[in-house]
Order: structure tokens, then C-alpha cells, then sequence
């Protein structure tokens, strides 16, 4: 079976039914898929085939939702691309996954255009919505509505099989340059449908996604949505929680995926108004773990819904929920594997342990992805031979204690690997941008306890002699280069970074608060 | 009453300036001279995300004696200066709120 089966006969049964939700506008299952099959005739009669990446840089709405199916539809392999992502890192990307298609915010084109004529196989970029004030013409880059208005003609089966790649999803790495997660039809096929099975999501539901859908936790809310008839309301982004309420009770809203921040966001006002949740039986959690009070706030705010917490990593999308029943037993826990899966833990050497043990997290299973993107040594890090000849699992670099009966608490990562609103950060990743700053002769960036984000990043500087640079500037400079979720929070000077005896900058020494204070203007 | 309405224009102008001390400080990275328009969106210039729209509530609350719920925070209600100035006023007793037109 291939991810967009299942959307292609809802549409062509229903074609009437309510598929999506963007602003004012509600799209129907038949009105999309005519749209996304206009939008694949255009990109396979520009030469997209089978196996093909086609970057995917826009925000959350129907487009992006449309481009997806597309991809899909004529074999390609979409790359969905965060549209906050800054100059050097998309032309990493794009230099590494060598789109042949790109379809992007026209808003964005300060950023993308530059990189079209430097990009070989990019065979046709396709521009949606207006650009900004003063940007020069699309010249030869087609529109989006045109491209819906002319194409014509059916598309050809590409013969795409489920081993062949559906996506290749970005994610941040401990070396500090992002890393393509190269995902099947099966794998996602596979880790979709367990999910669908043990949430319980049916036909009649309708999800609130506000969640970006190049993050893999919104991605799937529409991945789930479209293979059972279920519908999406999409907003991008959520910033102000009066207007996300809004939406959730004035669309009828059964599902709500939530991450931590959000539920933040809720308390910072209150109590919830009765009717602002009474219609959501569902509430999922995942990204970081929920407190004791996030917990209370949601049983007391959405009276009616059942509370998942979930657990994952891009590299296979999901790998545990805790059912509801089980939340009050085991608050803190993550829960055990889904259906169709295996998952334990191992010790240094790669040995299994059993129940009640301390060790790096394990996943098998059809939903484990097939590598990193031209990354052969990081792929082989990560996926190491199984018990069965040929076989790879996944080693999540995720530590881990599990109860007497598996159940799984999350202790901290193999690496120190940040994770801030839900996404992996790569210290090295800011480390190397920061250091590019003039001023800056050294420098390390550690995570440190935030109640909204799960952790914010601190900075710890050392500026070149004589430099007066301010922690106002630096963050400044961050902010012009990196997507927002990586963009440091503090800016601490110091005279010098404390130093392992191996000469590794000591990161734990700086997250207990043990440096030498540089005089000057400190952190803000 | 000129005396009134000129006595709430100067309010208006004291809030619209306390609260964008509050985000050049806090939020906007650059110069500290930077200027902020009242009306630019804080959304389209992307200064300020969940976390610093949370602090943005804590700030009104106590700098304004305010209580702000959960469906007051809106993009009608925050998104500039001039709209929060103008909700923040709306919130305070109606006596030193009242011709808040400016």
C-alpha cells in the first residue's frame, strides 16, 4: 500500500467530504485531489519521475498539503522543508537532496531564489502566493494558481512500489549539519496505521493541527486524517492560544495534538471557558514530556478527553504511548511500544536487558527508516545489525530506565543533543554559526530547564580582546541565522569555557553554573 | 470634558510607550535605539513566538494591574502595539479609560 491510496479512494467515493480547513476556506476530499493531481501532471511534464526530491518550502496550508500529495502521486519524494530555515542551511539542504522540484513560499524568495540557478537537476520551481513588495517578477518559475488553472491530462502511474522513498524528512544531528531522514511508503504506511489504531481516530473525527506540517507529529495529522476520512482544520502556527481556542470549539474540533509549549501557553491565561474544549475527546501529547500540572491543567480543562502521552524520534516516527488508563499509575512515563513493534533496551556492549534496567532505547519495525541522505557513516551509527541476517534496527541515542512490566521513562540523550519546543537542537549546529561572529573567540551553547520550551539555549561566550559586543547583538545575530525553536535564549560572558581533561569543552560544568564570570554586559 | 479627554490621550500615549519600552527591551533584537512602529504586526515581524507572547501577558498583567484569559489573547487583541495599548485600556476601569480614541 502507498501513503495516498487511501486519500485517492476517499476522494473518489466521497468527493463532497470535508478534508481540510484553511482560514475561512474548507476544502473537500474530490476539490484536493483534483488540485493535487493538476500540480503532479505539471511536475512529471517538467520531467519530476519516479525518485525525484522535491523540496517542499512553505508554511502550513492547503498548498503545502496539495504539494505532498503531489509528490506522492507522481513517484517523487517530498522534502518538507521548515520555511523558518535561514540562507546557509537551505543551500546545504537543497545542495544535498539536488531537487529536481522545488515549490516555495513566494514570500521566501529572498532566500530560495538565489539558490534556483546553482541547482543542476532542478528542473521547475513552482512559487506560491504573492512575493514580497519590490521582489523581481517570477520570470521563467511558475505560479501555483496557474499551474492549477492550465495543467492538463492525466497522470502517468509512475510504478512506485512501497520500498520506495515517500520522504525525506530534516532533522538536526549531533555534528551540527542537518540530516535527512529518508522515510518509505512503508515505513510511514506502517507507523500510521499503528497510531490510527491505538488513538482510535475515526472517519467523524476533526483534528486541530496547529503544529508545523514539516514536523513530523503535524505532518502525520494529515497523513492520518486522509487514510480514514477524517478532516483537518490547519492553522499556521500558535502564537496567540485565544485564537487557537477559537478554532478548536468554533470548528468542532475532536482531536487536539498538543505539545507541552502550547499547554503553556493555556495556562498562562487560566482556566479554559467550559466551551472552549467541550467538543475534544482526544488530547495527544509528545516532544517533551507533560508535568504534573500540564496533566491537571488538561483533565480539568478538556473534561471529555482521553490524554495520550507519546514518544518518537523522526527516524520512525512514534515509538510509544501511554494508554489514558495508565496516566495516573505512571504519570512520568512514555508508555510502551505500538502495535506492529519491538522495543528495549541495551547496555554499552549492544546486549539486550531485561524489564527494569537502564539503557539506550532500541526500535524494530517496519517504520524504522531506511537511513540518512548520503550520509553512509551516520546511517550506520544509528541502524546496526538486528537478530535476523539483514536485518537493522533503530538505536535511538535516547536513554532510558523501564518498570518491571516495560514501561519506559526517559532519563536523557547519548549526546547532547538539545531538545527545545519538541525538535532536536544541535549545539554544534549554533556553536558553528555563533563562532563566524567577529567577536567571538569561543564558544558553547548548552540547554538549560525552560517551563515553556522543555529547554532553552544558553550561550557562553568568550569575546576577543578589547571586543564590547553585548549579549543584545549576539542574539541579534542568531536570529538572522537560525529557524526560531534554535535560536539561543541567553548570552552568558565568560573569561574562559571550562575544559575536560581530554580538552572537550565541559558542558555539564557549564550547566551546573561553574565559570568565570568576563565583566561587561552579561546575559538578558 | 477637554480636561478628561486629554487627560486619557495621555494615557493612551504612556501606555503605547510603556509597552514598547517593554518590547524593544525584551524583543527586539538590534540597536537599542530601534524604533517599533504602533501598528506593525508582531507576528509578521516575528518578535515574539509562544514564549514571549507569555511573557507579554505576564507584563501587562503586572504592569497594568490587568487580568488577561485565555480568549483575550488574540491576535486582535496583541498583535501591535497600538491594539494591545488599546486592549490594555479597554481592561482598566472605565473611568480613566473612557475616549480612548487617539
Amino acid at each position: 500500500m502507498l501513503l495516498h491510496d487511501d486519500f485517492k479512494r476517499i476522494a473518489a467515493e466521497q468527493p463532497d467530504r470535508s478534508a481540510l480547513v484553511v482560514g475561512d476556506r474548507e476544502y473537500r476530499y474530490g476539490e484536493l485531489c483534483r488540485d493535487v493531481e493538476r500540480l503532479a501532471v505539471h511536475l512529471q511534464q517538467a520531467g519530476v519521475g519516479r525518485g525525484a526530491r522535491v523540496a517542499v518550502y512553505l508554511r502550513n496550508g492547503a498548498e503545502f498539503v496539495v504539494a505532498l500529495f503531489a509528490c506522492f502521486e507522481c513517484g517523487a519524494v517530498a522534502v518538507p522543508l521548515n520555511p523558518q530555515i535561514k540562507q546557509n542551511k537551505l543551500t546545504y539542504i537543497l545542495h544535498e537532496v539536488e531537487p529536481a522540484a522545488l515549490i516555495a513560499a513566494a514570500e521566501l524568495r529572498p532566500i530560495w531564489s538565489p539558490e534556483r540557478d546553482a541547482l543542476p537537476g532542478l528542473r521547475t520551481v513552482v512559487q506560491v502566493g504573492r512575493p514580497p513588495r519590490g521582489s523581481p517578477p517570477a520570470g521563467r518559475d511558475s505560479e501555483y494558481e496557474h499551474v492549477l488553472a492550465v495543467a492538463v491530462g492525466a497522470v502517468r502511474n509512475p510504478g512506485t512500489i512501497d520500498q520506495d522513498l515517500a520522504a525525506i524528512i530534516y532533522t538536526s544531528g549531533s555534528t551540527g549539519e542537518p540530516k535527512g531522514v529518508m522515510l518509505t511508503h512503508l515505513n510511514m504506511v506502517t507507523a500510521r496505521g499503528a497510531i490510527l489504531q491505538y488513538l482510535g481516530i475515526d472517519a467523524a473525527d476533526r483534528i486541530y493541527c496547529a503544529l508545523p506540517l514539516t514536523f513530523d507529529y503535524g505532518l502525520y495529522q494529515v497523513l492520518m486524517a486522509f487514510a480514514i476520512g477524517a478532516s483537518v482544520v490547519l492553522d499556521d502556527g500558535f502564537v496567540y492560544v485565544g485564537d487557537m481556542l477559537a478554532r478548536l470549539a468554533g470548528r468542532n474540533c475532536t482531536v487536539f495534538p498538543a505539545i507541552p509549549t502550547m499547554i503553556s501557553l493555556m495556562m498562562a491565561g487560566g482556566d479554559l471557558r467550559s466551551q472552549d474544549a467541550a467538543g475534544v475527546r482526544l488530547v495527544t501529547n509528545t516532544a517533551a514530556a507533560l508535568s504534573p500540572a500540564h496533566i491537571r491543567y488538561i483533565r480539568r480543562n478538556f473534561p471529555g478527553a482521553r490524554l495520550f502521552s507519546m514518544y518518537g524520534l523522526t527516524e520512525c516516527k512514534r515509538v510509544s504511548y501511554l494508554p489514558p488508563e495508565e496516566l495516573d499509575r505512571r504519570p512520568d512515563s512514555i508508555g510502551r511500544g505500538m502495535p506492529n513493534e519491538e522495543v528495549y533496551l541495551v547496555d554499552d556492549q549492544g546486549r539486550r536487558l531485561p524489564h527494569g534496567s537502564i539503557g539506550e532505547l532500541v526500535v524494530r519495525g517496519s517504520h524504522v527508516m531506511r537511513g540518512y541522505w548520503r550520509k553512509q557513516a551516520e546511517t550506520d551509527e544509528c541502524l546496526r545489525p538486528g537478530s535476523i541476517e539483514g536485518e537493522r534496527v533503530l538505536h535511538t541515542g535516547d536513554m532510558f530506565r523501564s518498570d518491571a512490566e516495560g514501561y519506559l521513562y526517559f532519563l536523557g540523550r547519548k549526546d547532547d543533543i538539545i531538545k527545545s519546543r519538541g525538535e532536536k537542537v544541535s549545539p554544534r549546529e549554533i556553536e558553528k554559526i555563533v563562532s563566524a561572529h567577529d567577536a567571538v573567540i569561543d564558544v558553547a551553547a548548552v540547554g538549560v530547564p525552560d517551563a515553556v520550551s522543555g529547554e532553552a539555549i544558553r550561550l557562553f561566550i568568550r569575546r576577543a580582546p578589547n571586543s564590547q559586543v553585548g549579549a543584545r547583538e549576539i542574539l541579534a545575530y542568531c536570529a538572522a541565522r537560525m529557524e526560531r525553536h534554535m535560536t539561543p535564549r541567553e548570552v552568558v560572558f565568560v573569561e574562559a569555557l571550562p575544559r575536560t581533561p581530554n580538552g572537550k569543552v565541559d558542558k555539564k560544568a557549564l550547566q551546573r553554573g561553574e565559570i568565570a564570570h568576563a565583566g561587561g554586559p552579561a546575559s538578558q | 470634558m477637554p480636561a478628561d479627554r486629554h487627560r486619557s490621550r495621555t494615557k493612551m500615549t504612556d501606555t503605547r510607550a510603556k509597552i514598547r519600552t517593554f518590547l524593544v527591551d525584551n524583543f527586539l533584537f538590534g540597536p537599542a535605539d530601534a524604533s517599533l512602529d504602533d501598528d506593525a504586526s508582531f507576528l509578521e515581524l516575528e518578535l515574539v513566538d509562544s514564549t514571549g507572547v507569555i511573557e507579554l501577558v505576564s507584563f501587562v498583567e503586572e504592569s497594568f494591574g490587568i487580568k488577561v484569559q485565555d480568549n483575550e489573547i488574540t491576535r486582535e487583541n496583541f498583535d501591535s502595539v497600538a491594539r494591545l495599548a488599546h486592549f490594555v485600556e479597554s481592561k482598566l476601569p472605565a473611568a480613566v479609560s473612557q475616549p480612548a480614541q487617539s
